[in-house]
This record gives C-alpha cells, structure tokens and sequence, in this order.
C-alpha cells in the first residue's frame, strides 16, 4: 500500500511546485487545485492518534519489554538506551533524515531535497492511496516514529555490554547509511525495491529484517557476554516484559493500521490482521514449546506474541484474515527454532533475540507476503502478477536488504568502536551497566 | 596451617578462582560482603542530587591451606585480582589451629 502512495507523493510534491509557479502567472485555476489538498480531518486525526500508538511502543513498550529481560542490574540502560536512541533518531530524522528517505530528488537509492524539512508548512500536505491527503508534518511524524523504533530494535541484541556513548555514535551512523536509503527503496517513489513491486505494507523489510539483520552483525561484532552461555542469565522481570508486550501490541495498531494513511476499509483489514496474526503466533509458540516437551511459557506467549506481529506487518494490508492466521503460526513457529536451536548451534550471542524474532519473522513475513497476498488465498491482490513471480521480488527484496543492512552495520560499528571503543570494561560488565554507565540503580 | 581471607573486586572472583584451583587449592569459601577502604564507596546521581554510598560491593573469599602453599596462594591472589585501579581489596593471614573434614574425622592437612 505504502508504494502505491509514494507515486502519488511525488506527484502531488510535482504539482504542488508546479501550481506555485502557476499561481503566479494565472491565480484562479492554481487555487482550485490547492483548495482540492486539504487533509480531511478524519484521515489526519487517525494517523496523528497513530503515530502517537507507535511511540507507546517505543517509550514504555520496548523499553518495558527488553528491560524486563534483561538481568536487573541492566535494567535502566537497556531502557535508556532505548529512548536516547529513539530521541536521536528523531532529532536525525528531521535534520536529514526525511530528505534521504521521502525527499523531492532522488534515484534508486536515496533522496535529496527537503533538509532541516526546508519549505515544510503546516499548509503542506503528504498524498495517501486517494484523492485525499493529510498533512506532511503528521506524515514526517508518523514516519519519524519508525525511523526512531527501528534503531532502538537493534539495541536488543548489543544490551549489557555495549557502551551508552557507542550506542550514540552508532545510532547516527546507521540511520544515515543504512535506514533511510532502505526506506527511500521501499517505500518511496523511484525506489530500488518499490520499483520491482515488493509489498512491504508497515515496514517489514525497512524495520524488521533491517533491524533484525544489524542486530546479528552487531552480536557478532561486539562479542558475547562475559559468562554467556555458562552461566544463567534469566530475564529478572518476566512481569515487566508482559507488560510491555501489551503496549506493543496496542501500539502496533498505529505501526500497521496506520500504514494505510487513511482510516478506510484497507486500514481495516490491516488492523483485523494484526489482531489475528498475533493471536495465531502467540498460542502456536507455547504449543511448539509443549511439544518439544517443555511446559507453555510466559516468555514464549510473550515472543509468539511479538513473532506475530513482525511476521504480519508486511502483510497486513496485503493478505487476507485467514492467510494472516497461518502466517502467525508459520513465523512463530520458525522463530521459535530460530532462538532456541540456530542461536546455540552458531553460538553468537544475541542477548534479548533481535535477530530471532525480527529478523527470522521479517523474513517469513516479507516471503509469506509474497505467496498469501493472492486471491487463491484469500489475499486482496488482484491476481495480476503471479504467486511465483511476486514471490520472486519479495525474495530479492529480502536477499538485497539482508547485504545493505549487515555491510552498513559493520561500518556504522567500526566507527563507533573507533570513537568509544564499544564495549564497557569487564568490570562495569559484571557490576551491571546501571551503575557503570549511568551511575545509577532500578531497583533499591 | 593459614587461613588466607582476600577481600577483593567481585568481577574478579572467577578468575581468581580458576587460578587458585590451577595451584592445587581444592575449596574455598566465598560471600557477597559490603565494605570500604580508601576508595570510600561511590557516588550515585539522581535528578542532580548526588548520594555517596559508603558501602561498596565486593566478594569474600576465605581459603584453608597448607604452610608450603600459603605463600602462592597470596603471590597469586595478589597477581589475578589486580588491576592497579582503588579498591583492589585486600588479602590477610592467619595462623590456623586445626581443621576437621567432618565425613571422614580427617585433621590437620589431609583434611584440607
């Protein structure tokens, strides 16, 4: 859906430049066709309220999620990690991010224009799938969000060891060469992925694989825990994590629903996917750990619960109720293996599962997309282009992003590592990076 | 027999350990204690109000040797717990009496 809109950006940014300079020569047909952009308030009020439900998820929900599993004495930098790199994302984000990923100019791979959001007013408005518009500085807002949860994904493979200032340096470097060009491929207009006709409806290859994939070169790259695996680090509030799987689930409506930028049938059908999805994943998970003979964890409903929604976000306006079902179950199931076999079998140590949940599920979301949005299986496509060849694109869609995301990540990494030095000294390891790096404690 | 009490840095403790064991030292005892030296603890920060702890976090460990071995084990404490920084901890000496294994009723040396 997204790319079906961002032709439309371009061409509304065209004719908007276009009818200022008509406005000068020949005022009255220019200013029939401005009256014709005005947001209609219905469609700006739900993406407001959305872009607001994504940042729920940032600021407590992945905050609460990844603090509760980690041990407590990690657990206020793994949550002030978060929400400094989400504050520097979106401070990036209206500085140069929005001109490299949605600007005016612009090749296969990145945009340009529209720095410091340069002739951005509250007059401007962003075009949707219809007619219809809403305003460019709630679409700045909306997009800054996921720009902002993405780099704070990443951090869920790095907590623990990494240092706060490295987590900084690392953040800027990364949105820069590694966030919004996949952005500009994916979802805008001339972008390298959006022309090949991937669907990618709320971000499943720009936030999931993305993150997912940066998560697992960043593990690797930093280097495992002192005492991982040996030694137990079970998360110290299983509580806290459920809470902050609900406020990602709720927050998650904004993150899909909201993809459509309109409050209208399709935003509909996203939202009754992510219902669906999550719940299909989150039961599934528990019956993959009853039968390989374990008991039916919180942390597994938990994790099946956010398996859902990473598998559904691509598909969530691309795929029938009943193919989103499925999807939930096939991704949580895979992720399943994927944090508990693939994870110990390569040894890397990818603390809080970034990688095995967004990664693998992006993954399975991003393909399954591909094969669930025909109307064979219930899916909202028109048939138009065949299973095999959809699949095809969603499949070099996913390879190309995979290579981008891990060679910016190794870059972005070796500069941070040059700059800090990245990772905190044993001791402040062992004593915990609440105390070492923050000077202060969770709990008392 | 000496009886060899190290207080030192808690993100020590497994190396030391490993060391120890690498010399030949068969147990030890090992406790979570609060202290201060010259460091005198740390300070904590919050909304700007500093709070100095006066206690700061190390580990115990307490060792049954023999006369032959108490010199290594101090050489060696000494050399794997530190790191040159404050709070390194320190290490004492004591003369020790006697020793039971209390499965066997072994004393003196063997039982250690």
């Amino acid at each position: 859906m997204i790319r079906r809109f961002l032709t439309g950006a371009l061409v509304t940014g065209g004719s908007l430049v276009a009818a200022t300079a008509a406005f000068a020569q020949d005022a009255a047909p220019a200013a029939a066709e401005a009256a014709a952009a005005v947001p209609n308030p219905g469609n700006n009020a739900w993406m407001m309220i959305s872009t607001v439900l994504v940042l729920m998820m940032i600021l407590p929900g992945l905050a609460l999620f990844y603090g509760g599993l980690t041990r407590s004495k990690n657990m206020l930098s793994t949550m002030t990690q978060i929400g400094a790199a989400a504050c520097l994302a979106m401070l990036i984000w209206v500085m140069w991010g929005y001109g490299m990923a949605f600007g005016p100019e612009g090749n296969a791979f990145i945009s340009w224009g529209k720095f410091f959001l340069a002739g951005v007013t509250s007059d401007s408005t962003a075009a949707t799938f219809s007619d219809e518009v809403i305003s460019e500085y709630v679409f700045i807002s909306f997009q800054m969000t996921f720009a902002a949860i993405t780099a704070a994904l990443v951090l869920g493979a790095t907590v623990e060891r990494i240092k706060f200032s490295a987590v900084m340096v690392f953040t800027a470097i990364w949105l820069t060469i590694v966030y919004f060009p996949i952005a500009h491929m994916v979802w805008a207009g001339g972008g390298l992925f959006f022309e090949m006709g991937a669907l990618d409806f709320a971000g499943g290859t720009v936030v999931h694989i993305n993150a997912g994939v940066s998560a697992l070169v960043a593990a690797m790259m930093l280097g495992k825990r002192k005492g991982y695996p040996a030694e137990p680090m079970p998360p110290h509030s299983l509580t806290l994590t459920m809470v902050g799987t609900g406020l990602l689930w709720v927050g998650w409506f904004g993150f899909n629903a909201g993809s459509e930028l309109e409050a209208d049938g399709t935003a509909g059908l996203a939202m009754i996917n992510t219902f669906v999805a999550t719940a299909s994943a989150a039961l599934f998970w528990m019956l993959t750990e009853r039968a390989v003979l374990h008991k039916g964890s919180t942390l597994g409903f938990c994790s099946g619960v956010i398996a859902g929604l990473v598998a559904v976000t691509p598909a969530a306006g691309n795929v029938g109720v009943f193919g989103a079902i499925v999807l939930g179950a096939v991704a949580s199931v895979i992720c399943f293996f994927a944090v508990s076999k693939l994870k110990p079998m390569f040894g890397y140590d990818d603390a809080l599962d970034a990688f095995g949940i967004h990664g693998v599920g992006g993954i399975i979301g991003a393909i399954g997309t591909g094969i669930l949005h025909d109307p064979l299986f219930g899916g909202p496509g028109d048939g138009s282009v065949g299973i095999g060849a959809q699949t095809l694109v969603q499949v070099q869609a996913v390879g190309m992003t995979i290579v981008w995301a891990a060679i910016g990540t190794v870059i972005a990494l070796t500069i941070a590592k040059l700059v800090t030095g990245l990772r905190v000294s044993p001791e402040v390891e062992y004593d915990g990076l609440d105390i070492g790096e923050h000077g202060e404690r969770a709990y008392n | 027999m000496k009886y060899i009490i190290a207080v030192i840095k808690p993100f020590k403790l497994d190396e030391v350990r490993e060391a120890l064991s690498a010399i030949g030292i068969a147990g030890m005892t090992v406790s979570e204690v609060k202290g201060f030296g010259r460091q005198k603890g740390q300070t904590e920060i919050y909304r700007g109000a500093e709070y100095s702890t006066n206690m700061l976090p190390k580990v115990k460990i307490e060792v049954a040797t023999s006369d032959a071995l108490a010199p290594q084990v101090v050489e060696t404490i000494e050399q794997v717990a530190r790191t040159e920084a404050i709070g390194d901890g320190k290490i004492f000496v004591l003369d020790l009496a006697s020793a039971t294994r209390i499965r066997t009723g072994e004393t003196g040396d063997t039982a250690l």
